[in-house]
Protein backbone atom coordinates (compact mmCIF):
# COMPACT_ATOMS: atom_id res chain seq x y z
CA UNK A 1 0.00 0.00 0.00
CA UNK A 2 2.86 2.52 0.82
CA UNK A 3 4.28 1.73 -2.57
CA UNK A 4 1.02 2.57 -4.24
CA UNK A 5 0.56 5.60 -2.04
CA UNK A 6 4.11 6.90 -2.52
CA UNK A 7 4.07 6.51 -6.27
CA UNK A 8 0.58 8.47 -6.70
CA UNK A 9 1.83 11.02 -4.36
CA UNK A 10 4.64 11.62 -6.61
CA UNK A 11 2.60 11.59 -10.04
CA UNK A 12 0.33 14.21 -8.58
CA UNK A 13 3.14 16.35 -8.01
CA UNK A 14 4.75 15.57 -11.12
CA UNK A 15 1.92 16.75 -13.33
CA UNK A 16 0.77 20.21 -14.28
CA UNK A 17 -2.54 19.21 -13.45
CA UNK A 18 -1.96 19.37 -9.70
CA UNK A 19 -0.45 22.03 -9.19
CA UNK A 20 -2.57 24.15 -11.13
CA UNK A 21 -5.73 23.26 -9.41
CA UNK A 22 -3.89 24.63 -6.57
CA UNK A 23 -2.88 27.86 -8.59
CA UNK A 24 -6.73 28.46 -9.52
CA UNK A 25 -8.13 27.25 -5.99
CA UNK A 26 -6.01 30.00 -3.93
CA UNK A 27 -6.86 32.56 -6.66
CA UNK A 28 -10.48 32.14 -6.37
CA UNK A 29 -10.58 32.24 -2.88
CA UNK A 30 -8.34 34.87 -2.18
CA UNK A 31 -10.60 36.75 -4.18
CA UNK A 32 -13.57 35.73 -2.39
CA UNK A 33 -12.01 36.32 0.84
CA UNK A 34 -10.90 39.65 0.03
CA UNK A 35 -14.18 40.47 -1.11
CA UNK A 36 -16.18 39.43 1.96
CA UNK A 37 -13.51 41.72 4.37
CA UNK A 38 -14.18 44.74 2.27
CA UNK A 39 -17.78 44.44 2.69
CA UNK A 40 -17.94 43.36 6.24
CA UNK A 41 -14.98 46.38 7.22
CA UNK A 42 -17.86 48.19 5.22
CA UNK A 43 -20.90 46.93 7.23
CA UNK A 44 -18.68 46.95 10.43
CA UNK A 45 -19.93 51.05 11.53
CA UNK A 46 -23.39 49.90 11.52
CA UNK A 47 -22.86 46.50 13.25
CA UNK A 48 -21.71 47.98 16.25
CA UNK A 49 -25.05 50.04 16.83
CA UNK A 50 -26.88 46.53 16.58
CA UNK A 51 -27.55 44.13 20.23
CA UNK A 52 -25.86 41.33 19.63
CA UNK A 53 -24.59 41.49 16.04
CA UNK A 54 -23.27 38.96 13.69
CA UNK A 55 -19.56 38.89 14.06
CA UNK A 56 -16.71 37.99 11.36
CA UNK A 57 -17.17 34.57 11.94
CA UNK A 58 -20.34 34.51 10.61
CA UNK A 59 -19.85 37.36 8.10
CA UNK A 60 -16.52 36.20 6.73
CA UNK A 61 -15.73 32.85 7.53
CA UNK A 62 -18.59 31.17 6.84
CA UNK A 63 -19.20 32.51 3.39
CA UNK A 64 -15.67 31.88 2.49
CA UNK A 65 -15.54 28.02 3.50
CA UNK A 66 -18.47 27.84 2.03
CA UNK A 67 -17.28 28.45 -1.22
CA UNK A 68 -14.29 26.64 -0.89
CA UNK A 69 -16.73 23.55 -0.02
CA UNK A 70 -17.86 24.56 -3.89
CA UNK A 71 -14.46 25.02 -5.42
CA UNK A 72 -13.25 21.79 -3.73
CA UNK A 73 -16.08 20.32 -5.64
CA UNK A 74 -15.10 21.48 -8.55
CA UNK A 75 -11.12 20.54 -8.20
CA UNK A 76 -11.51 17.01 -6.14
CA UNK A 77 -12.61 15.44 -9.54
CA UNK A 78 -9.60 16.65 -11.47
CA UNK A 79 -7.83 15.02 -8.69
CA UNK A 80 -9.22 11.68 -8.27
CA UNK A 81 -10.35 11.25 -12.43
CA UNK A 82 -7.36 10.15 -13.28
CA UNK A 83 -6.75 7.28 -10.55
CA UNK A 84 -7.83 4.18 -11.96
CA UNK A 85 -9.74 5.11 -15.36
CA UNK A 86 -5.89 5.88 -16.37
CA UNK A 87 -4.40 2.82 -14.93
CA UNK A 88 -7.15 0.73 -17.01
CA UNK A 89 -6.79 2.93 -20.08
CA UNK A 90 -3.12 2.14 -20.16
CA UNK A 91 -2.31 -1.09 -18.96
CA UNK A 92 -0.58 -0.45 -15.67
CA UNK A 93 -3.56 -1.99 -14.22
CA UNK A 94 -2.32 -5.60 -14.71
CA UNK A 95 0.86 -4.32 -12.70
CA UNK A 96 -1.11 -3.65 -9.89
CA UNK A 97 -3.55 -6.88 -10.16
CA UNK A 98 -0.45 -9.43 -11.01
CA UNK A 99 1.52 -7.85 -8.11
CA UNK A 100 1.60 -9.13 -4.41
CA UNK A 101 -0.97 -6.49 -3.15
CA UNK A 102 -5.03 -6.80 -2.32
CA UNK A 103 -7.35 -4.52 -4.25
CA UNK A 104 -7.88 -2.78 -1.00
CA UNK A 105 -4.45 -2.26 -0.07
CA UNK A 106 -4.73 -0.70 -3.84
CA UNK A 107 -7.58 1.49 -3.53
CA UNK A 108 -6.54 2.69 -0.27
CA UNK A 109 -2.94 3.76 -1.03
CA UNK A 110 -4.03 6.02 -4.10
CA UNK A 111 -7.31 7.43 -1.79
CA UNK A 112 -4.03 8.69 0.77
CA UNK A 113 -2.20 9.95 -1.86
CA UNK A 114 -5.39 12.13 -3.34
CA UNK A 115 -6.15 13.09 1.02
CA UNK A 116 -2.87 13.82 1.43
CA UNK A 117 -2.88 16.59 -1.45
CA UNK A 118 -5.93 17.78 -0.16
CA UNK A 119 -4.41 18.06 3.28
CA UNK A 120 -2.04 20.53 1.45
CA UNK A 121 -4.76 22.59 -0.30
CA UNK A 122 -7.14 22.51 3.17
CA UNK A 123 -3.77 24.14 5.08
CA UNK A 124 -3.34 26.68 2.81
CA UNK A 125 -7.57 27.14 2.56
CA UNK A 126 -7.32 27.59 6.51
CA UNK A 127 -4.47 30.04 6.54
CA UNK A 128 -7.01 32.67 4.93
CA UNK A 129 -9.39 32.49 7.64
CA UNK A 130 -6.34 32.25 10.49
CA UNK A 131 -4.95 35.01 9.32
CA UNK A 132 -7.34 37.41 10.61
CA UNK A 133 -5.87 36.65 13.66
CA UNK A 134 -3.69 39.26 13.23
CA UNK A 135 -6.40 41.84 13.61
CA UNK A 136 -8.85 39.92 15.47
CA UNK A 137 -10.54 37.03 17.59
CA UNK A 138 -12.61 35.20 15.73
CA UNK A 139 -14.75 32.41 17.01
CA UNK A 140 -12.07 29.53 17.39
CA UNK A 141 -14.71 26.87 17.69
CA UNK A 142 -17.40 27.63 15.03
CA UNK A 143 -13.94 28.03 12.70
CA UNK A 144 -12.84 24.67 14.15
CA UNK A 145 -16.29 23.30 13.15
CA UNK A 146 -16.45 24.67 9.57
CA UNK A 147 -13.15 23.60 8.70
CA UNK A 148 -14.02 19.96 10.16
CA UNK A 149 -16.98 20.60 7.72
CA UNK A 150 -14.37 21.09 4.96
CA UNK A 151 -12.41 18.26 5.35
CA UNK A 152 -15.12 16.02 5.47
CA UNK A 153 -16.48 17.28 2.94
CA UNK A 154 -13.71 16.82 0.58
CA UNK A 155 -13.00 13.33 1.70
CA UNK A 156 -16.05 12.53 0.89
CA UNK A 157 -15.97 13.74 -2.89
CA UNK A 158 -12.19 11.92 -2.81
CA UNK A 159 -14.31 8.85 -2.29
CA UNK A 160 -16.93 9.28 -4.86
CA UNK A 161 -14.49 10.44 -7.03
CA UNK A 162 -12.10 7.58 -6.63
CA UNK A 163 -14.95 5.10 -7.07
CA UNK A 164 -16.26 7.00 -10.40
CA UNK A 165 -12.76 6.72 -12.00
CA UNK A 166 -12.74 2.83 -11.72
CA UNK A 167 -15.64 2.66 -13.68
CA UNK A 168 -14.25 4.48 -16.73
CA UNK A 169 -11.05 4.65 -19.21
CA UNK A 170 -11.59 7.99 -19.66
CA UNK A 171 -10.50 10.65 -16.83
CA UNK A 172 -12.71 12.93 -18.52
CA UNK A 173 -15.40 10.57 -18.37
CA UNK A 174 -14.67 9.79 -14.69
CA UNK A 175 -14.40 13.60 -13.97
CA UNK A 176 -17.91 14.82 -15.72
CA UNK A 177 -19.92 11.95 -14.03
CA UNK A 178 -18.08 13.10 -10.38
CA UNK A 179 -19.46 16.24 -10.84
CA UNK A 180 -23.11 14.79 -11.80
CA UNK A 181 -23.31 12.77 -8.72
CA UNK A 182 -21.12 15.32 -6.22
CA UNK A 183 -24.07 17.97 -7.30
CA UNK A 184 -26.82 16.16 -7.45
CA UNK A 185 -25.96 15.27 -3.92
CA UNK A 186 -25.36 18.89 -3.54
CA UNK A 187 -28.45 19.80 -4.94
CA UNK A 188 -30.91 17.16 -4.11
CA UNK A 189 -32.89 18.95 -1.26
CA UNK A 190 -33.71 21.97 -3.17
CA UNK A 191 -37.36 20.76 -3.51
CA UNK A 192 -37.54 20.29 -0.53
CA UNK A 193 -38.59 22.66 2.62
CA UNK A 194 -40.57 20.55 5.24
CA UNK A 195 -37.92 20.42 7.63
CA UNK A 196 -34.06 18.53 8.64
CA UNK A 197 -35.76 15.04 9.01
CA UNK A 198 -36.97 14.68 5.21
CA UNK A 199 -35.22 11.58 3.07
CA UNK A 200 -33.78 14.03 0.81
CA UNK A 201 -32.27 16.10 3.11
CA UNK A 202 -30.84 13.55 4.65
CA UNK A 203 -29.25 12.35 1.73
CA UNK A 204 -27.94 15.82 0.66
CA UNK A 205 -24.64 16.92 1.29
CA UNK A 206 -25.25 20.74 1.43
CA UNK A 207 -27.61 19.95 4.74
CA UNK A 208 -25.27 18.23 6.89
CA UNK A 209 -22.37 20.45 5.89
CA UNK A 210 -24.16 23.55 5.93
CA UNK A 211 -25.26 22.99 9.72
CA UNK A 212 -21.22 22.03 10.57
CA UNK A 213 -20.63 25.45 8.70
CA UNK A 214 -22.54 27.43 11.29
CA UNK A 215 -20.95 25.67 14.03
CA UNK A 216 -23.20 23.04 15.18
CA UNK A 217 -20.97 19.57 14.78
CA UNK A 218 -23.71 16.64 15.44
CA UNK A 219 -22.92 13.07 15.85
CA UNK A 220 -25.51 12.55 12.74
CA UNK A 221 -23.47 14.81 9.86
CA UNK A 222 -20.68 13.24 10.79
CA UNK A 223 -21.44 9.98 10.03
CA UNK A 224 -22.97 10.75 6.79
CA UNK A 225 -19.85 12.38 5.97
CA UNK A 226 -18.09 9.01 7.12
CA UNK A 227 -20.83 6.37 5.38
CA UNK A 228 -20.25 8.74 2.21
CA UNK A 229 -16.40 7.82 2.21
CA UNK A 230 -16.79 3.90 2.75
CA UNK A 231 -19.72 3.56 0.32
CA UNK A 232 -17.47 5.01 -2.18
CA UNK A 233 -14.18 2.43 -1.25
CA UNK A 234 -16.39 -0.26 -0.91
CA UNK A 235 -17.94 0.76 -4.06
CA UNK A 236 -14.65 0.86 -5.79
CA UNK A 237 -13.30 -1.97 -4.49
CA UNK A 238 -15.92 -4.26 -6.01
CA UNK A 239 -15.86 -2.94 -9.09
CA UNK A 240 -12.18 -3.47 -9.28
CA UNK A 241 -12.94 -7.18 -7.79
CA UNK A 242 -15.77 -7.31 -10.90
CA UNK A 243 -13.13 -6.28 -13.39
CA UNK A 244 -10.72 -8.84 -12.51
CA UNK A 245 -13.13 -11.41 -12.61
CA UNK A 246 -15.27 -10.06 -15.94
CA UNK A 247 -12.54 -8.75 -17.44
CA UNK B 1 9.34 -33.95 -10.43
CA UNK B 2 6.79 -31.41 -9.21
CA UNK B 3 5.71 -29.43 -12.06
CA UNK B 4 6.58 -25.19 -11.08
CA UNK B 5 2.92 -24.48 -12.05
CA UNK B 6 -0.16 -26.53 -13.30
CA UNK B 7 -3.06 -25.45 -14.91
CA UNK B 8 -6.07 -27.36 -14.76
CA UNK B 9 -8.99 -27.24 -16.99
CA UNK B 10 -8.98 -23.46 -17.11
CA UNK B 11 -11.85 -22.31 -18.95
CA UNK B 12 -12.88 -18.40 -19.69
CA UNK B 13 -15.89 -17.15 -21.49
CA UNK B 14 -16.67 -13.13 -22.27
CA UNK B 15 -20.03 -13.43 -22.27
CA UNK B 16 -21.23 -16.34 -24.83
CA UNK B 17 -17.67 -16.41 -26.41
CA UNK B 18 -15.46 -18.86 -25.28
CA UNK B 19 -12.41 -17.15 -25.42
CA UNK B 20 -10.10 -20.54 -23.70
CA UNK B 21 -11.76 -23.70 -23.04
CA UNK B 22 -9.96 -26.19 -21.02
CA UNK B 23 -6.35 -26.18 -21.32
CA UNK B 24 -4.39 -28.01 -18.86
CA UNK B 25 -0.44 -27.40 -18.89
CA UNK B 26 2.33 -28.15 -16.77
CA UNK B 27 5.74 -25.99 -16.67
CA UNK B 28 8.83 -26.82 -14.80
CA UNK B 29 11.77 -24.92 -13.48
CA UNK B 30 14.09 -24.55 -15.86
CA UNK B 31 11.63 -24.88 -19.16
CA UNK B 32 11.12 -22.12 -21.68
CA UNK B 33 7.58 -22.62 -23.22
CA UNK B 34 6.52 -20.79 -26.08
CA UNK B 35 3.29 -20.56 -26.71
CA UNK B 36 2.25 -19.83 -30.22
CA UNK B 37 -1.10 -19.03 -32.39
CA UNK B 38 -2.54 -17.12 -34.58
CA UNK B 39 -4.49 -13.54 -33.35
CA UNK B 40 -7.35 -14.09 -31.41
CA UNK B 41 -6.45 -18.18 -30.32
CA UNK B 42 -6.39 -16.86 -26.84
CA UNK B 43 -2.76 -16.50 -25.76
CA UNK B 44 -2.78 -13.26 -23.87
CA UNK B 45 -6.41 -14.48 -22.26
CA UNK B 46 -4.34 -17.41 -20.95
CA UNK B 47 -1.19 -15.28 -19.75
CA UNK B 48 -3.33 -12.74 -18.17
CA UNK B 49 -5.32 -15.63 -16.53
CA UNK B 50 -2.09 -17.40 -15.40
CA UNK B 51 -0.77 -13.81 -13.72
CA UNK B 52 -3.96 -13.54 -12.16
CA UNK B 53 -4.95 -10.23 -13.63
CA UNK B 54 -8.12 -11.92 -14.97
CA UNK B 55 -9.99 -14.76 -13.22
CA UNK B 56 -11.28 -18.00 -14.82
CA UNK B 57 -14.49 -19.22 -15.40
CA UNK B 58 -13.44 -23.09 -15.00
CA UNK B 59 -10.30 -24.52 -13.51
CA UNK B 60 -7.71 -23.71 -11.26
CA UNK B 61 -3.67 -22.43 -11.42
CA UNK B 62 -1.68 -23.57 -8.65
CA UNK B 63 2.40 -23.00 -8.43
CA UNK B 64 4.58 -25.06 -6.41
CA UNK B 65 1.09 -26.66 -5.00
CA UNK B 66 -0.42 -23.00 -3.80
CA UNK B 67 -3.44 -22.08 -5.59
CA UNK B 68 -3.38 -18.66 -7.31
CA UNK B 69 -7.37 -17.78 -6.17
CA UNK B 70 -6.58 -18.63 -2.23
CA UNK B 71 -3.36 -18.11 -1.58
CA UNK B 72 -2.78 -15.27 -4.47
CA UNK B 73 0.08 -12.90 -2.26
CA UNK B 74 1.94 -15.91 -2.16
CA UNK B 75 1.73 -17.09 -5.77
CA UNK B 76 1.97 -13.78 -7.41
CA UNK B 77 5.11 -13.05 -5.43
CA UNK B 78 6.92 -15.76 -7.26
CA UNK B 79 5.14 -14.52 -10.97
CA UNK B 80 6.59 -12.07 -12.99
CA UNK B 81 4.07 -10.94 -15.96
CA UNK B 82 4.75 -8.87 -18.90
CA UNK B 83 1.56 -7.80 -20.64
CA UNK B 84 0.90 -7.20 -24.11
CA UNK B 85 1.40 -3.37 -23.47
CA UNK B 86 4.02 -2.87 -20.87
CA UNK B 87 2.56 -1.39 -17.95
CA UNK B 88 4.75 1.54 -17.37
CA UNK B 89 3.90 5.02 -16.06
CA UNK B 90 5.44 7.66 -18.38
CA UNK B 91 5.73 10.64 -15.91
CA UNK B 92 8.54 8.41 -14.12
CA UNK B 93 12.20 8.02 -14.82
CA UNK B 94 13.16 4.12 -15.35
CA UNK B 95 14.59 3.85 -11.56
CA UNK B 96 11.66 5.67 -10.05
CA UNK B 97 9.84 3.52 -11.48
CA UNK B 98 11.52 0.44 -11.24
CA UNK B 99 11.52 0.92 -7.67
CA UNK B 100 8.15 1.70 -7.14
CA UNK B 101 8.05 -1.85 -8.99
CA UNK B 102 9.98 -3.63 -6.48
CA UNK B 103 8.31 -1.85 -3.77
CA UNK B 104 5.29 -3.17 -4.92
CA UNK B 105 6.42 -6.85 -5.22
CA UNK B 106 7.23 -7.01 -2.04
CA UNK B 107 11.26 -6.80 -2.44
CA UNK B 108 12.50 -6.10 1.09
CA UNK B 109 13.78 -2.56 1.25
CA UNK B 110 17.43 -3.78 1.78
CA UNK B 111 17.83 -4.78 -1.32
CA UNK B 112 15.81 -2.76 -3.76
CA UNK B 113 18.92 -1.26 -5.00
CA UNK B 114 20.93 -4.69 -5.34
CA UNK B 115 17.77 -5.94 -7.23
CA UNK B 116 17.69 -2.68 -9.54
CA UNK B 117 20.88 -3.08 -10.69
CA UNK B 118 20.77 -6.51 -11.62
CA UNK B 119 17.53 -5.88 -13.65
CA UNK B 120 18.95 -2.65 -15.80
CA UNK B 121 22.16 -4.43 -16.44
CA UNK B 122 20.38 -7.70 -17.29
CA UNK B 123 17.78 -5.78 -19.84
CA UNK B 124 20.65 -3.33 -20.76
CA UNK B 125 19.02 -0.09 -19.03
CA UNK B 126 22.28 0.85 -17.28
CA UNK B 127 22.38 3.98 -18.48
CA UNK B 128 18.70 4.86 -18.91
CA UNK B 129 18.19 5.16 -14.80
CA UNK B 130 18.01 8.58 -14.76
CA UNK B 131 15.56 8.84 -17.77
CA UNK B 132 12.12 9.84 -17.94
CA UNK B 133 9.87 6.51 -19.58
CA UNK B 134 8.06 8.90 -21.85
CA UNK B 135 11.31 9.60 -24.07
CA UNK B 136 12.46 6.58 -24.17
CA UNK B 137 11.92 4.94 -27.63
CA UNK B 138 9.77 1.42 -27.98
CA UNK B 139 12.44 -0.77 -27.92
CA UNK B 140 13.74 0.36 -24.24
CA UNK B 141 10.28 0.91 -23.20
CA UNK B 142 9.56 -2.70 -23.67
CA UNK B 143 13.16 -3.50 -22.01
CA UNK B 144 11.75 -1.76 -18.94
CA UNK B 145 8.61 -3.58 -19.01
CA UNK B 146 10.66 -7.04 -18.85
CA UNK B 147 12.73 -5.86 -15.89
CA UNK B 148 9.74 -5.01 -14.08
CA UNK B 149 8.59 -8.85 -14.73
CA UNK B 150 12.03 -10.01 -13.40
CA UNK B 151 12.63 -7.39 -10.32
CA UNK B 152 11.86 -9.72 -7.76
CA UNK B 153 13.64 -12.49 -9.13
CA UNK B 154 10.37 -14.55 -9.64
CA UNK B 155 9.86 -17.98 -10.24
CA UNK B 156 7.89 -17.74 -13.17
CA UNK B 157 8.02 -15.01 -15.42
CA UNK B 158 5.15 -14.99 -18.28
CA UNK B 159 6.06 -13.01 -20.98
CA UNK B 160 3.43 -11.47 -24.07
CA UNK B 161 5.06 -11.32 -27.08
CA UNK B 162 8.18 -9.97 -25.48
CA UNK B 163 10.22 -8.83 -28.51
CA UNK B 164 7.51 -6.98 -29.96
CA UNK B 165 8.75 -3.51 -31.36
CA UNK B 166 12.28 -4.25 -31.18
CA UNK B 167 15.28 -3.89 -33.66
CA UNK B 168 16.47 -6.92 -34.70
CA UNK B 169 19.95 -6.38 -32.50
CA UNK B 170 17.59 -6.10 -29.48
CA UNK B 171 15.48 -9.09 -30.13
CA UNK B 172 18.52 -11.35 -30.23
CA UNK B 173 19.80 -9.63 -27.06
CA UNK B 174 16.18 -10.70 -25.57
CA UNK B 175 16.12 -13.74 -26.86
CA UNK B 176 19.91 -14.32 -24.81
CA UNK B 177 18.16 -12.91 -22.01
CA UNK B 178 15.52 -15.42 -21.98
CA UNK B 179 17.46 -18.14 -22.49
CA UNK B 180 19.33 -16.96 -19.46
CA UNK B 181 16.11 -16.77 -17.64
CA UNK B 182 14.99 -19.78 -18.29
CA UNK B 183 17.83 -21.98 -17.06
CA UNK B 184 17.18 -20.94 -13.61
CA UNK B 185 13.55 -19.92 -13.86
CA UNK B 186 10.50 -21.05 -15.87
CA UNK B 187 9.34 -19.36 -18.29
CA UNK B 188 6.29 -18.88 -20.74
CA UNK B 189 6.31 -17.06 -23.80
CA UNK B 190 3.78 -15.79 -26.62
CA UNK B 191 4.53 -14.78 -29.64
CA UNK B 192 3.84 -15.00 -33.44
CA UNK B 193 7.18 -15.18 -34.76
CA UNK B 194 7.68 -18.56 -35.22
CA UNK B 195 11.73 -18.97 -35.41
CA UNK B 196 11.75 -17.24 -32.60
CA UNK B 197 9.88 -20.17 -30.54
CA UNK B 198 12.60 -22.64 -32.20
CA UNK B 199 15.61 -20.34 -30.72
CA UNK B 200 14.79 -19.70 -27.83
CA UNK B 201 11.97 -22.33 -26.04
CA UNK B 202 12.19 -25.70 -25.14
CA UNK B 203 9.03 -26.74 -25.93
CA UNK B 204 6.03 -25.49 -28.18
CA UNK B 205 2.02 -24.99 -27.38
CA UNK B 206 0.26 -23.95 -30.16
CA UNK B 207 -3.44 -22.60 -29.18
CA UNK B 208 -5.80 -22.03 -31.83
CA UNK B 209 -9.63 -21.14 -31.26
CA UNK B 210 -8.85 -21.36 -27.78
CA UNK B 211 -8.27 -25.10 -27.66
CA UNK B 212 -4.32 -26.52 -26.87
CA UNK B 213 -3.90 -28.24 -30.18
CA UNK B 214 -0.31 -29.27 -29.97
CA UNK B 215 2.26 -29.66 -27.56
CA UNK B 216 5.63 -30.94 -28.43
CA UNK B 217 9.23 -30.40 -27.26
CA UNK B 218 11.89 -28.88 -29.66
CA UNK B 219 14.24 -31.52 -29.40
CA UNK B 220 11.93 -34.06 -30.37
CA UNK B 221 11.07 -31.90 -33.09
CA UNK B 222 14.49 -31.04 -34.46
CA UNK B 223 15.13 -34.76 -34.02
CA UNK B 224 12.74 -36.10 -36.43
CA UNK B 225 13.79 -36.49 -40.15
CA UNK B 226 13.35 -33.71 -42.30
CA UNK B 227 12.00 -34.42 -45.50
CA UNK B 228 11.30 -30.95 -46.92
CA UNK B 229 14.30 -28.93 -48.71
CA UNK B 230 14.22 -25.45 -49.78
CA UNK B 231 16.68 -24.76 -52.72
CA UNK B 232 18.55 -22.48 -55.19
CA UNK B 233 19.42 -22.94 -58.41
CA UNK B 234 21.88 -21.08 -60.92
CA UNK B 235 20.61 -22.41 -63.71
CA UNK B 236 17.27 -23.78 -62.98
CA UNK B 237 15.99 -26.73 -65.43
CA UNK B 238 12.26 -26.17 -64.33
CA UNK B 239 10.08 -28.09 -62.26
CA UNK B 240 9.81 -31.25 -64.56
CA UNK B 241 13.04 -31.71 -64.74
CA UNK B 242 13.45 -31.18 -60.68
CA UNK B 243 10.47 -33.57 -60.38
CA UNK B 244 11.84 -36.59 -62.05
CA UNK B 245 15.32 -36.53 -59.73
CA UNK B 246 15.28 -39.58 -58.05
CA UNK B 247 14.06 -39.53 -54.63
CA UNK B 248 11.96 -36.47 -54.97
CA UNK B 249 8.25 -36.90 -54.56
CA UNK B 250 6.71 -32.97 -55.33
CA UNK B 251 8.28 -29.95 -56.39
CA UNK B 252 7.07 -26.41 -55.39
CA UNK B 253 8.15 -23.24 -57.30
CA UNK B 254 8.69 -20.40 -54.30
CA UNK B 255 10.27 -18.25 -57.11
CA UNK B 256 12.74 -17.78 -60.17
CA UNK B 257 15.68 -19.88 -59.02
CA UNK B 258 14.07 -21.35 -55.60
CA UNK B 259 12.23 -24.68 -55.05
CA UNK B 260 10.85 -26.64 -52.60
CA UNK B 261 11.22 -29.91 -52.83
CA UNK B 262 9.54 -33.18 -51.20
CA UNK B 263 11.64 -35.83 -50.86
CA UNK B 264 10.82 -39.76 -50.40
CA UNK B 265 11.09 -41.15 -46.77
CA UNK B 266 13.58 -43.39 -47.69
CA UNK B 267 15.60 -40.38 -49.49
CA UNK B 268 18.47 -39.10 -47.61
CA UNK B 269 19.16 -35.06 -48.26
CA UNK B 270 22.92 -35.63 -49.04
CA UNK B 271 22.34 -38.00 -52.24
CA UNK B 272 19.37 -35.35 -53.46
CA UNK B 273 22.54 -32.43 -53.32
CA UNK B 274 25.03 -34.80 -55.32
CA UNK B 275 22.11 -35.86 -58.28
CA UNK B 276 21.66 -31.51 -58.66
CA UNK B 277 25.49 -31.13 -58.60
CA UNK B 278 26.24 -33.68 -61.08
CA UNK B 279 23.51 -32.52 -63.39
CA UNK B 280 25.01 -29.09 -63.00
CA UNK B 281 22.20 -27.01 -62.41
CA UNK B 282 24.62 -24.74 -60.58
CA UNK B 283 22.90 -25.48 -56.61
CA UNK B 284 23.52 -22.15 -54.53
CA UNK B 285 21.36 -22.94 -51.24
CA UNK B 286 20.36 -26.33 -49.71
CA UNK B 287 18.26 -25.41 -46.94
CA UNK B 288 16.47 -28.80 -45.08
CA UNK B 289 13.28 -27.32 -43.84
CA UNK B 290 14.38 -28.69 -40.24
CA UNK B 291 11.26 -29.45 -38.09
CA UNK B 292 8.81 -27.13 -40.11
CA UNK B 293 7.13 -25.53 -37.10
CA UNK B 294 5.50 -23.49 -39.86
CA UNK B 295 3.84 -26.21 -41.25
CA UNK B 296 2.65 -27.55 -38.62
CA UNK B 297 1.70 -24.72 -37.46
CA UNK B 298 -0.22 -23.68 -40.94
CA UNK B 299 -2.02 -27.32 -40.85
CA UNK B 300 -3.29 -26.95 -36.81
CA UNK B 301 -4.83 -23.37 -36.93
CA UNK B 302 -5.95 -23.61 -40.32
CA UNK B 303 -8.05 -26.76 -40.42
CA UNK B 304 -9.74 -25.34 -36.46
CA UNK B 305 -10.72 -22.21 -39.27
CA UNK B 306 -13.08 -24.91 -40.89
CA UNK B 307 -14.36 -26.42 -37.67
CA UNK B 308 -16.09 -23.04 -36.91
Amino acid sequence: MFAIFGKELRSLFLSPLAWSLLIAMQLVLAWIFLVQLEQFLQLQPKLAGLESAPGISTLVIAPLLDSAAMTLMLLVPLLTMGMFSRDSGSGTLDLLFSSPVSLTAIVMGKYFAVLTFLAITLVLIALMPLSLLLGTRPDMGSLAAALLALTLAGTAYAAVGIWISSMTKQPAVAAVLTYAVLLLLWIINLTDNEGTDSLLQQLSLSSHFQRMLSGLVTSSDIIYFLLLILIGLILCIHRLERLRIEG
Amino acid sequence: MQPLIRMTGITRFFGQFCAVRNISLELFQGEVVGLLGPNGAGKSTTMRILSGCLGASLGTVQLDGADLLKEPKLVKRAIGYLPETPPLYHELTVDEYLKFCARLKAVKGSSIKASLDRVKSLCGLDREGSRLIRNLSKGFQQRVGIAQAIIHNPQLIILDEPTNGLDPNQIIEIRKLIRTLGSSHGVILSTHILPEVQSVCDRVLIMNNGRLVYTESLAQMNSSKSDMLNIRLARPPGEPALAQLKGVVNVTTLGENRFYLQLSSTCLVETVAERIIQRGWGLMELVPQQQNLEQIFYRLTTTGENDR
